[in-house]
């Protein structure tokens, strides 16, 4: 299906932030927190980015919004190369691409009325709404399921599924095309989360948003994402179709994050055993040589600690930057196999988060 | 399973403020100055310093009108009412010379009403405490904010002049500049030119306290997502600065500002006592107790001064530290 241009097309993308010590600032190191990452989003599609804590996932997505400026690598969004542009240059950009943060708690200005925090957009950008700001803020409240007449309330009022949502107005505001969405229920209740993922499928299917959105579960994002892309210590290890990377990762990593995961198909839940990784996350200051993932992989060879696995395509749409990559599980029967799961999920794994 | 349950659950507590249109009242929201403010009023010990404060700002302004009515004029001598014939020149009368036409009684030697200049020396006082205080906040709020949004090299060159600041001698520095301190300069003459002179030396060496607790809250602030947010929808840093950051600076600026105006009452009343401050006629509390410790077998001279600077500085901690407990997130 991707024969349009992608709307966004990352290449080797890179963050190294600089250790400085001392008076004089002088770099001692670095921490490399985003190594040559490269995907692409089709318009109107959801790209999850999945992985452990510190693996660089916020990293990306702030280069992405370029809220930080990449070491290296390109950023094209619509065509237009985002990676070096100048605060200057970026404002009438920023319309077009907005985040979703992580904690309703640190996002909103508690000295700010949900009023004045959402129609923050419009007065920044000088955009004229045709009934003024008031009503275009009280339409964005009530297109998020909140009560417009709450205009003049203060953040502390609500509630943090209420915040969330407050935050999930304001970038919308602009009416943008593609929203960054980090972790956006991960402070949530979990009875709140399925909430606030519908209503996000509710306004992509509305206003025909792309979304990236970054989880550390495979789960949260199971029911809403066209692609999954799994990174490791700043690495991108994998990225396929949503379903393929649920029923048939090839990533060992990926293998272990899943086995992990509830599976809500019994038939499949059997063949699966508990994948333990062993040690921890090596630093991002130091990385492994080769493959980062080399010294907690059961799989690991010398070519693995010298060489960096470069990410290819392993089957159509399914990359893996992988040495030694698994074996397929559905090799056999790849097309049937597809159809009965593809729903199957989405209708149970609200279920599969809540029990998790 | 556990899908029903839950969504049946959920938009109550999620939506439970979303209902509501009959209730005009919630739809007014409260804002966490009000709620400080409310929780200031409740507090009995700030509300009696803001009281005492309000009282002394008001006797600093009507002075002249108070002692038409309730004195003499301050500098006016009285030397009817000292006793010069048994040499002591203390005033006449019980109680160094309390009456009802001289509240306070009156100076040894000059005979000059106590309660005047108490009334009088309230306006120097406040003056110099109030101005040197406005200065360290603008100085000390402006490196701070910038210090702590900055980092960097910036913010390592701003903390370190702060050290510096901190490491001065400040009362030797003070008593030898206003040792060496013209009649003119600047086209000011007199105590006009003390007065710019204190309001300089104690506000100028004080900012780094203001300093340091804004760029430690700066910091803070600036991690926080709402600043990104801001960032994201393309605002400029001086609008960040003023329109995100600031509105969460005003309670520690005005929280720290009132405790250090006692911190500068005392320090003008040092000077003026070591007699580098404000020069005589003109009354100030310090000087007063300055005159006032060679009479040490008159009390009153020395008691209605000092109980004018202790009440004062009181007044003021008591209220700052009402008014840091009302904005206390912790507390909410
Ligand atoms: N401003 C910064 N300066 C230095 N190091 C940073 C900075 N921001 C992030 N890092 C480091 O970069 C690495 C990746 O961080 P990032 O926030 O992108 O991880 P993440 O995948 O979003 O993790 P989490 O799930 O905890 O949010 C971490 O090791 C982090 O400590
Ligand atoms: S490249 Fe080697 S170490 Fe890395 S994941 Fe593959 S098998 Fe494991
Ligand atoms: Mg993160």
């Amino acid at each position: 299906m991707p024969t349009t241009d992608p709307l966004l097309k990352v290449t080797g993308l890179t963050k190294h932030f600089p250790i400085r010590k001392g008076l004089l600032q002088r770099q001692v190191g670095a921490v490399q927190a985003v190594d040559d990452v490269t995907f692409s989003v089709q318009s109107g599609q959801t790209l999850s980015l999945v992985g452990e804590s510190g693996c660089g996932k916020t990293t990306t997505g702030r280069m992405v919004t370029r809220l930080l400026e990449p070491t290296s690598g390109s950023i094209l969004f619509d065509g237009r190369e985002l990676s070096h542009l100048s605060v200057g240059q970026l404002r009438p950009l920023r319309r077009e691409i907005q985040m979703i943060f992580q904690d309703p708690y640190s996002s909103l200005n508690p000295r700010h009325t949900v009023g004045t925090i959402v129609g923050a957009p419009f007065e920044i950008q000088g955009v004229k709404t045709p009934q003024g700001t008031k009503r275009a803020v009280q339409d964005l409240l009530e297109l998020v399921g909140l009560n417009p007449e709450h205009y003049n309330r203060y953040p502390h009022e609500f509630s943090g599924g209420q915040r969330q949502r407050i935050g999930i107005a304001r970038s919308l505001a602009l009416k943008p095309r593609l929203i960054v969405a980090d972790e956006p229920v991960s402070a949530l209740d979990v009875s709140i989360q399925a909430q606030v993922i519908n209503l996000l499928e509710d306004l992509q299917e509305e206003l025909g948003l792309t979304y990236i959105v970054i989880a550390h579960d495979l789960s949260v994002v199971r029911q809403m994402s066209d692609r999954v892309a799994v990174m490791y210590l700043g690495n991108l290890v994998e990225i396929a179709d949503g379903h393929d990377l649920y029923t048939d990762s090839r990533h060992p990593y990926t293998r272990a994050l899943l086995s992990a995961v509830p599976i809500p198909d019994t038939s499949r839940r059997e063949k699966r055993e508990r994948i333990r990784l062993e040690g921890d996350v090596p630093s991002p200051i130091d990385p492994p040589p080769g493959c980062r993932f080399h010294t907690r992989c059961w799989k690991a060879t010398d070519v693995c600690r010298t060489q960096v696995p470069p990410l290819v395509e392993i089957a159509p749409r399914h990359e893996v930057a992988c040495h030694h990559p698994e074996d397929s599980l559905v090799a056999a029967a790849p097309a049937q196999a597809a159809a009965p799961v593809e729903d199957a999920p989405s209708g149970t794994a609200a279920s599969g988060t809540m029990t998790a | 399973m556990t899908v029903p349950p839950t969504e049946v659950a959920t938009p109550q507590t999620d939506a439970l403020e979303t209902e509501g249109p009959d209730s005009p009242k919630a739809i007014e929201g409260r804002s966490l100055t009000q709620i400080a403010w409310r929780r200031l009023k409740r507090d009995k010990v700030a509300m009696a310093g803001a009281a005492v404060l309000i009282f002394l700002i008001l006797v600093a302004i009507f002075a002249p009108l108070i002692v038409k009515f309730l004195g003499h004029p301050p500098d006016e001598f009285h030397q009817d009412l000292v006793d010069t014939e048994m040499g002591t020149l203390g005033p006449k009368g019980a109680w160094g010379g309390i009456s009802w036409d001289y509240l306070f009684g009156v100076e040894p030697v000059n005979g000059r009403d106590l309660f005047s200049r108490v009334v009088y020396g309230s306006r120097i006082s406040l003056l110099i405490a109030f101005l040197a205080t406005l200065l360290s906040v603008i100085i000390g709020s402006t490196l701070g904010i910038i210090a702590g949004y900055a980092g960097g090299w910036v913010d390592a060159v701003i903390s370190r002049a702060m050290d510096v600041f901190l490491a001065f001698p400040l009362l030797v520095f003070a008593i030898a500049l206003a040792g060496v301190v013209p009649d003119n300069a600047f086209g000011l003459q007199g105590n006009t030119l003390r007065v710019v002179m204190l309001v300089f030396i104690i506000g100028f060496f004080n900012w780094p306290y203001i300093g340091r607790i804004i760029r430690g809250q700066t910091l803070s602030l600036r991690e926080r997502e709402f600043v990104d947010a801001a960032r994201s929808l393309g605002a400029r840093t001086p609008r960040i600065l003023a329109r995100e950051l600031l509105p969460n600076l005003v309670a520690p600026i005005l929280v720290y500002s009132t405790l250090l105006i006692p911190s500068n009452v005392l320090f003008e009343a040092a000077l003026s006592f070591l007699g580098v401050g404000i020069q005589p006629p003109t009354p100030s509390w310090g000087g007063m107790l300055s005159d006032a410790v060679t009479f040490y077998t008159m009390p009153h001279f020395m008691l209605f001064p000092g109980l004018a600077i202790f009440f004062t500085v009181l007044a003021f901690n008591l209220f700052g530290d009402g008014l840091r407990d009302a904005f206390d997130p912790r507390g909410r």
